[in-house]
């Protein structure tokens, strides 16, 4: 079975800035990765390369077969228009840490938006659609309200519905719960565990160690744009091979 | 402290305190009531406003059929242009792409560089410099030909003047108010598949709308005055060139008209006024974490009927 997301020695330089150094690693269809690590380890670029928000330098990233950002054309590699970039996009959704809710549109104008705009599914479908969306999130009495009248846990979840609305077969979380108020992290989780439970294939950025030893099938910790180590939640939590992960994990947990 | 669970029995009276004295205030209304009293004494009084002459010209027919309407099409017009063609170049300067950057680039230089008064006086000469236009091949057969000089359109080259002038400072505008948003809306919208043209038509530019409405507003009424200029085209039917120049030069009676003209500038930047408080009123939607008074009375309602509260309202 081709895996959902094959990185092979990605590379990801800013101008002299070496952010990401070789990235190898394999996410299965239906698995939940948490990737793990200080601020500036590369963790969340490595995320957006992953939907083509950051071009990759060096190395192959494929999603679901595909090679992400360019086009193989055997002996060269064809850069992609905007157009089939757009498209690539479509099929994975992101969370972001701040959320990035539309402000001037309400919760369920946030989740319908793209699948009319960019999907062209007629509008009482979307509606539907994302009603369903917003009740599964806890959020259906919500839907008229503007982003700004929600509380930071809420948006977060009108966020992962907005995203699952383009039906994705990828989800992508950039630190979905940094941003909140610790009592407002739970209800989020939890969002995220049922996600997971319903066999999403996920790749989360995340500090919430509890969640990753109940939720992940595989820990990854990166330190300075290599991969530390990685391996079963459980294991790498418990029993860390190398010392800087000892170092992080003696801090963290 | 009370146990945090159990509400009190009944709930304290309402405070009733007596409100903080302002006496400056007074003196200053009065001192400024005094002063405009005196003004409007003597402005009455003076023979020179030639008072008799404003009422007789002030509902002209000749000043608003004529007049009025035509500062009002040169401002609607231009406006219109301005706008459209400011959105235009605002994201092409914005855009990714270097020629469209460049291009706008050089209008602004161009248009915001010279006197208004300038271009217009370079539009009017137009069909002198460009006395024919012709549409073919360079250098080879013409299918189009149109003889400027033989049409009369001061009114036309009026607007197209204004209207490229204003583009340039509405360009400006509109490209403060596109960078006033925050990146992450773009790139939530183009994680969501959307291209970026789409993304900012339906997020970053409605959001921009918020920050370039009142500016916009403000370049409105200044058009409308503006448009006192276009005699250097020339064109002479707006409501300064009826008023000031047309019927002031007939009459020999220069106060009394521009004081009509200054009228009806007003009467109109007020309604302009209060076109742009329900506009931005419109744009703000969603920009305040402020409930409405529909969904306060909807919050009062539940709170009433003992429904459960909490559950993080956010307000």
């Amino acid at each position: 079975m081709t895996p959902m997301v094959k990185a092979e020695e990605v590379c990801k330089s800013f101008g002299a800035l070496h952010v990401l150094k070789g990235i190898t690693l394999e996410v299965g269809k239906g698995e939940v990765m948490c990737m793990v690590g200080p601020s500036g380890s590369g963790k969340s670029t490595f995320l957006r390369c992953i939907n083509h928000l950051e071009v990759v330098n060096a190395g192959r990233l494929h999603v679901d077969g595909d090679l992400i950002g360019y086009r193989d054309g055997g002996a060269k590699l064809y850069e992609i228009s905007p157009r089939v970039a757009a498209k690539q996009r479509r099929e994975i959704g992101m969370v972001f840490q701040h959320f990035n809710l539309f402000p001037h549109r309400t919760a369920l104008g946030n989740v319908i938006e793209a699948p009319i705009h960019v999907k062209g599914v007629k509008k009482a479908e979307a509606v539907a659609r994302g009603e369903d969306l917003l009740e599964q999130v806890g959020l259906a009495d919500k839907a008229h309200a503007y982003p700004a009248q929600l509380s930071g846990g809420q948006q977060q979840r009108v966020a992962i519905a907005r995203a699952l609305a383009m039906n994705p077969k990828l989800m992508l979380f950039d630190e979905p719960t940094s941003a909140l108020d610790p009592e407002l992290v739970g209800e989020v989780l939890a969002v995220m565990k049922k996600l997971a439970s319903e066999g999403m294939t996920m790749v989360v950025v995340t500090h919430e160690m509890g969640f990753a030893r109940e939720v992940a099938n595989q820990l990854v910790f990166m330190d300075g744009g290599i991969v530390v180590e990685s391996g079963p939640p459980r294991d790498v939590l418990a029993n860390p091979q190398h010392e800087r992960t000892k170092a992080f994990l003696s801090k963290v947990l | 402290m009370t146990d945090v669970d159990t509400p009190p029995a009944t709930t304290p009276a309402a405070i009733d305190a007596v409100p903080l004295r302002h006496p400056w205030r007074w003196v200053a209304a009065v001192v400024i009531i005094i002063l405009l009293a005196l003004f409007l004494y003597g402005a009455a009084t003076n023979d020179a406003y030639r008072w008799h002459v404003f009422g007789e010209y002030v509902f002209n027919e000749r000043v608003l059929s004529v007049g009025l309407l035509n500062t009002l099409q040169l401002t609607i017009y231009s406006m219109v242009l301005a706008i459209a063609l400011g959105v235009l170049l605002a994201v092409m300067r914005l855009s990714p792409n270097p020629v469209f950057k460049s291009v706008s680039w050089v209008y602004l230089w161009i248009f915001r560089g010279t006197p208004v008064y300038v271009q217009l006086v370079f539009w009017g000469l137009i069909p002198t410099i460009y006395a024919n236009i012709q549409l073919g091949v360079p250098f080879g057969p013409s299918f189009f030909h149109l003889n400027l000089q033989a049409l009369s359109i001061p009114f036309l080259l009026a607007i197209v003047g204004l209207a490229l002038n204003e583009a340039a400072y509405m360009a400006e505008i509109i490209r403060a108010g596109i960078s006033s948003v925050p990146e992450g809306q773009l790139e939530a919208s183009t994680a969501l598949g959307m291209s970026w043209g789409m993304a900012m038509r339906r997020t970053v530019l409605p959001q921009a709308m918020r920050v370039i409405i009142p500016p916009t507003g403000n370049e409105v009424i200044s058009m409308l005055k503006t448009t006192s200029l276009v005699t250097a085209v020339p064109f002479a039917l707006d409501l300064y060139g009826i008023t000031s120049r047309e019927i002031a030069a007939r009459e020999f009676e220069p106060v009394p008209l521009l004081l009509v003209a200054a009228f009806w500038y007003l009467v109109v930047t007020s309604i302009l006024m209060v076109g742009q408080y329900y506009l931005e009123r419109y744009y703000s939607r969603g920009a305040s974490r402020k409930l409405t008074n529909k969904q306060l009375e909807v919050l009062a309602k539940a709170q009433g009927t003992g429904a459960p509260g909490g559950g993080g309202e956010g307000a």
